[in-house]
């Protein structure tokens, strides 16, 4: 049996050097998990071509500088890679202490998206602008505290040997407290989030242990909450028309249909090996609108080609099959459920942004993790690394 | 590591992260499924739409290849006009989108402001006409009428007019050397339809927007030669239809040169004699109806005999194809397309057809023999042929006694052509046919290439009609409700006729067979039939497939490629025989002979002449006129619908064209020099690196230069004076 700590093995080991130190067999280095790391890595390496490739002569955009987007993706990446080297040096468990502060904060930045402080980009409300070129998306953050705000609450009595399954006061208490930033959000309008942070409760929910019928519950709830928000007409028009679009295909091929149309030509016409980078034509055209941020998959699928494309959905498959495994091998509910509430978080989104670029996904403005250009998206998924790494080294040493 | 770590989850908790795991993938396998489909199964498409996308092109249409008679000398070419042009892309760069400069260049053009923003607008729905309906990256043509001083304006103060430019540019012309019209046989352009653009949109020869059409005559027979290859240049343009660089670049073929066989020359004397003969047959009376003749209609064809080759081609009425270029004015369309004007845009070269007469006799003759009678022997040409109680005249009612099948030619003797029609016909099982019955006269028709086309490079050729049994029985099945409805026993003529044809119409009687062993009745035939059967037998029997194009040369004149001439069929009598024909053709032009009294004076020895004159009669109309004629070099066969008789309308006029080929006078005197062409013109036109072409220098035909000085009027007296009927 080995000790609950990464810290303490080598306590008992012999006096080694710092290089020895980090390569040992039990070392911290030794124990992360390399290919969800790499894979990662890997597609922020890739998202910074296509960021470049999409906007290197959009002039209008990069203030005539045609690696203005690729030196920030590459340092966004760089942060996001030392938030995630933050987040496994102080592990998960330490900020399971500090999730109310977490919690407080984001519910005042997302606030704070709401008064003038706030910037609408794309009918969204949802940023506020930094200075200096930075602005910041809270919502992107929202998402990891409501996995950790949630995982903390369903999972503390059960990691106390006092309860099998969370109980229905827990589970209703940790949904009130999602349910509080996903109002706010809401209000931005920023559909997408909400909708991504819906699926990242129902994954919690699930891995969470917590009964059948709230997990039926919430599907029926995100149901009847769709159908009242659309009866209510509580959406605005430009939301009505991306699910009109989509249902329609062909419907006015210049105005609402236009950007999946040009998306999904871009992505056809790639073929088999693409055009080669910097050799699409739709890309260095510019038809496809966001194509940096959203749309950032239609540059792969035209200039890198199944091969290309094939290789993100690969990459991904191989972060989220990872995460699987440590949400399945960690010792804890509480590593559990914050595995599987990023598990939702980067699947459902993946799946939300690359099927809106093939077509059969309504359009929302969700970022594609890792690839997609934006700060705000790059440091969350990075942290979410970092909370996965955490779980891991700390999670049982079987040898 | 083991497996299955302690981890003390609930079997709920692990059963669930296992659906989340199986859903994860489940997504993920969907996405790579999707893109599969998207690029690899359908990529083909979405590549196209992307290349729409983003590729517009430029097109620089490429000159129209020159049409040249034998020699050189152009019948068709273009000429250069000052285009001045307007760039959209150019003037949508400018706040205004151009506005300001368009209202000077309106100034410049003397054109008002608004009509050049008219022209250059783009057409859609909404907008009326003027408008641009090509490409909006092509610079748009505001004017192909401007000044040079206009252009000069433009080019030199080119900083107030950007995105405008003054070009010279090509235009089609139909110059008519040495008055050689050619209408008909050139033909004439018109812009390409929408409906044409998509048909040979994935052909090997697409056309433009911008592009004409060769719509008939040579000028469609050989349109994609002359057309060449437009120049275009294609640019990747982005989103917003900005110039992102240049792909790639075809500099495009200017249209290949069509050397025709028409030798302008001999084509301005058989247009001009054509015309003459035409206008000086109304002059006289017809006696038959007692009017003047009417001479609507009249074609003439000089055709080599050896190679098929045509020399000459002209129908009347003709029109100027110039008419045509810059788009055809509606008055002028609409007065080539009436009635009033007779359509001078049909051919009657090759889409004119009437009964042949008399010149059928080579026909008859050859069926005669191929039912196993002697060319030589005597047949007896009486004064009339009784059939029942119906009387067949010859003309005249002219009795000749015992003559060969030759001199039946000779004094064109209709009574014996009647026999042995009338004996062929019986042989055959008269009106109920025998089962394999020779039909020799109506086999031999076909064989001598009547009844269908003769596969001249011309379009819309007509075939002509062999009244043969089975047309016969086809003829009457479409027709009989009609005849039946109007036929009245014993009513008017028509009625009566109507009535005969109702009951019997789809037999084919003795005055049928009678009728069309001397070309009459229900038979028609086409000059250049007449003149393709005439040729073979000239050249010993072969029948050539008419060709007006001769050689086609690249734009630079390096390439050449002939186009040879083709036969279709031999004559299907032996050589001996067609030698007998030749002999008793001759003796046509000789003393005694129907044509003798039009070519007194013709110098038989050293250029013989062979000749066969035709009057069809036409139910309610005056007869027409044919004349076929054969030199051992060329083949003129002339008609002229409601003329009169073939020797008598055509005679002089045929006989012109002889004399300026072969330098004639009247009295029969040759002077080479004056000759245009004795012998058929071999070699090609030489076309210059450059596109240039050394064409000779051509003057006009003067119709006195064939008359005899009074000095000189000492050559030997008219072999014939006019005979006391002109028979034929």
């Amino acid at each position: 049996m080995t000790t609950r700590t990464s810290f303490s093995v080598s306590r008992y080991a012999p006096e080694r050097g710092p290089l020895a130190k980090l390569t040992a067999r039990d070392s911290l280095l030794r124990r992360l998990d390399w290919p969800m790391l790499l894979s990662a890595l890997a597609l922020s390496f890739i998202g910074s071509l296509l960021v470049w490739s999409a906007t290197r002569n959009r002039t209008e955009l990069n203030q005539g500088d045609p690696y203005y987007f690729l030196f920030r993706h590459v340092l966004n990446t760089g942060i996001g890679v030392a938030l995630m080297i933050g987040t496994i040096w102080l592990g998960h468990r330490t900020l399971r202490g500090a999730v109310p502060i977490l919690y407080t904060l984001s519910i005042v930045l997302i606030l704070a998206v709401l008064t003038p402080l706030g910037a609408t980009i794309n009918g969204a409300h949802a940023w506020i602008v930094v200075g200096g070129g930075f602005s910041l998306q809270p919502s992107e953050f929202v998402k990891i505290t409501i996995i950790l705000v949630m995982a903390m609450l369903l999972a503390a009595k059960v990691d106390a040997g006092d309860q099998i399954h969370p109980d229905h006061r827990t589970v209703a208490k940790a949904l009130t407290l999602a349910a509080l930033p996903m109002g706010i959000v809401m209000l931005m309008p920023d559909l997408g989030s909400v909708m991504v942070m819906a699926v990242i409760v129902l994954g919690v929910l699930l891995a969470s242990g917590a009964s059948n019928r709230w997990v039926l519950g919430l599907i029926g709830a995100g149901i009847g909450g769709a159908v009242l928000v659309t009866a209510l007409g509580m959406l605005d028009e430009y939301q009505i028309n991306r699910f009109a679009a989509f249902a329609n295909p062909d419907l006015d091929p210049a105005g609402v249909g236009y950007n999946t149309n040009q998306a999904r030509i871009a992505i056809g016409s790639g073929g088999l090996l693409g055009a080669g980078l910097f050799k699409g034509s739709q890309t260095t055209g510019q038809f496809v609108p966001e194509q940096q941020t959203d749309f950032v998959f239609t540059v792969a699928g035209e200039e890198l080609g199944f091969v290309g494309a094939g290789l993100i959905l690969l990459l991904l498959g191989v972060v989220l099959w990872r995460a699987c495994r440590i949400a399945r091998e960690t010792t804890e509910l509480y590593g559990t459920v914050v595995a599987a509430g990023i598990i939702a978080w980067f699947a459902f989104q993946s799946f939300e942004n690359i099927g809106m670029t093939l077509g059969i996904m309504p359009v929302a403005g969700l970022p594609l993790p890792f690839v997609s250009y934006g700060g705000s998206s790059m440091f969350a998924v990075w942290v979410a690394i970092g909370l996965l790494q955490s779980i891991r080294v700390q999670r049982p040493m079987t040898a | 590591m083991s497996n299955i770590p302690e981890t003390g989850r609930t079997p709920r908790v692990q059963i669930r992260l296992v659906v989340i795991q199986i859903l994860v993938f489940s997504l993920l396998l969907t996405l790579g499924g999707r893109l599969w489909y998207l690029q690899i199964r359908n990529g083909k498409e979405y590549t196209d739409e992307a290349k729409n996308n983003h590729v517009q092109q430029v097109v620089r249409p490429a000159v129209r290849g020159s049409i040249l008679d034998a020699r050189g000398v152009p019948l068709a070419d273009n000429e250069t006009r000052l285009v001045v042009s307007a760039s959209r892309t150019e003037l949508m760069k400018i706040k205004d989108k151009g506005k300001d400069v368009l209202t000077r260049l309106a100034g410049v053009l003397e054109m008002k402001p608004e009509d050049v923003i008219n022209k250059i607008r783009l057409c859609d729905s909404q907008t009326p006409k003027p408008c641009w309906n090509g490409s909006p990256y092509q610079p748009i043509p505001v004017t192909d009428e401007a000044t040079t001083q206009q252009a000069l304006t433009i080019r030199e103060a080119s900083e107030d007019f950007p995105g405008i430019t003054a070009e010279p540019a090509a235009v089609r012309r139909y110059p008519a050397p040495g008055k050689a019209r050619t209408s008909q046989v050139l033909g004439y352009l018109s812009p390409v339809t929408d409906t044409e653009i998509e048909k040979a949109k994935d052909g090997d020869s697409p056309f433009l927007r911008s592009d004409q059409v060769g719509r008939s005559g040579i000028e469609r027979t050989y349109d994609k030669e002359l057309r060449g290859k437009a120049g275009v240049t294609r640019y990747e343009v982005d989103n917003l239809g900005r110039v992102m660089g240049q792909t790639e670049s075809d500099p495009g073929v200017a249209g290949s040169t069509l050397v025709t066989s028409i030798d302008a020359r001999v084509q301005a004397v058989a247009e001009y004699e054509l015309n003459q003969a035409m206008k000086t047959v109304r002059g006289e009376t017809d006696k038959i109806t007692n009017r003047k003749y009417e001479a609507d209609s009249g074609a003439v064809v000089v055709m080599e005999t050896k190679t098929g080759r045509i020399v000459a081609m002209a129908s009347q009425p003709d029109y100027d194809p110039n008419a045509w270029v810059g788009g055809i004015s509606a008055k002028d369309y609409a007065a080539l397309t009436s009635k009033n004007s007779n359509y001078p845009l049909l051919n009657r070269a090759i889409q004119g057809q009437a009964a042949a007469g008399s010149i059928f006799k080579v026909v008859s003759a050859s069926a005669a023999v191929r039912a196993g009678h002697d060319f030589n022997d005597k047949y007896n040409c009486s004064s009339s042929y009784s059939l029942g109680n119906r009387s067949f005249a010859n003309f005249e009612s002219q009795g000749h006694g015992p003559i060969t099948l030759g001199e039946a030619l000779k004094f064109s003797c209709n009574t014996v052509f009647y026999a042995l029609g009338h004996q062929e016909w019986q042989r055959d099982g008269g009106i109920k046919p025998k089962k394999g019955a020779n039909d020799w006269f109506y086999r031999t028709a076909r064989d001598f290439g009547l009844g269908s086309e003769t596969g001249i490079d011309l379009p819309n050729e007509v075939k002509g009609r062999i009244p043969d049994r089975q047309w016969k029985q086809n003829f009457w099945a479409a027709n009989k409700d009609a005849w039946c409805k109007q036929g009245k026993k014993g009513g008017t003529y028509v009625q009566q006729i109507a009535y005969e044809s109702c009951l019997e119409g789809n037999q084919l009687k003795a005055y049928d067979s009678i009728n069309f062993a001397i070309g009459q009745g229900d038979v028609l035939v086409t000059p250049i039939q007449m003149a393709t059967a005439y040729s073979a037998i000239s050249n010993g029997g072969t029948l050539f497939n008419p060709t007006v194009g001769k050689a086609v040369i690249s734009p630079d004149g390096k390439s050449v490629r002939e186009i040879k001439p083709t036969a279709h069929g031999k004559l299907p009598v032996g050589a001996e025989t067609i030698r007998d024909l030749d002999k008793g053709l001759r003796s046509v032009v000789e003393p005694g002979g129907t044509a003798a009294w039009r070519f007194g004076g013709w110098p038989q020895d050293k250029i013989p002449l062979r000749a066969k004159t035709g009057t069809a009669q036409v139910y309610g109309k005056q007869t027409t006129s044919w004349l076929a004629t054969y030199s051992d070099d060329f083949t003129i066969v002339m008609t002229i619908s409601q003329g009169g008789t073939g020797s008598g309308a055509s005679g002089p006029a045929v006989r012109n064209i002889y004399d300026a080929l072969y330098g004639l006078d009247d009295a029969g005197n040759q002077d080479l020099k004056r000759a245009l062409l004795p012998a058929p013109q071999k070699a090609l036109p030489k076309v210059n690196a450059d596109g240039t072409i050394d064409a000779p220098d051509i003057t006009a035909y003067d119709p006195k230069s064939q008359l005899v000085e009074p000095t000189e009027n000492a050559g030997p007296p008219p072999l014939a004076g006019p005979p006391p009927g002109k028979r034929d």
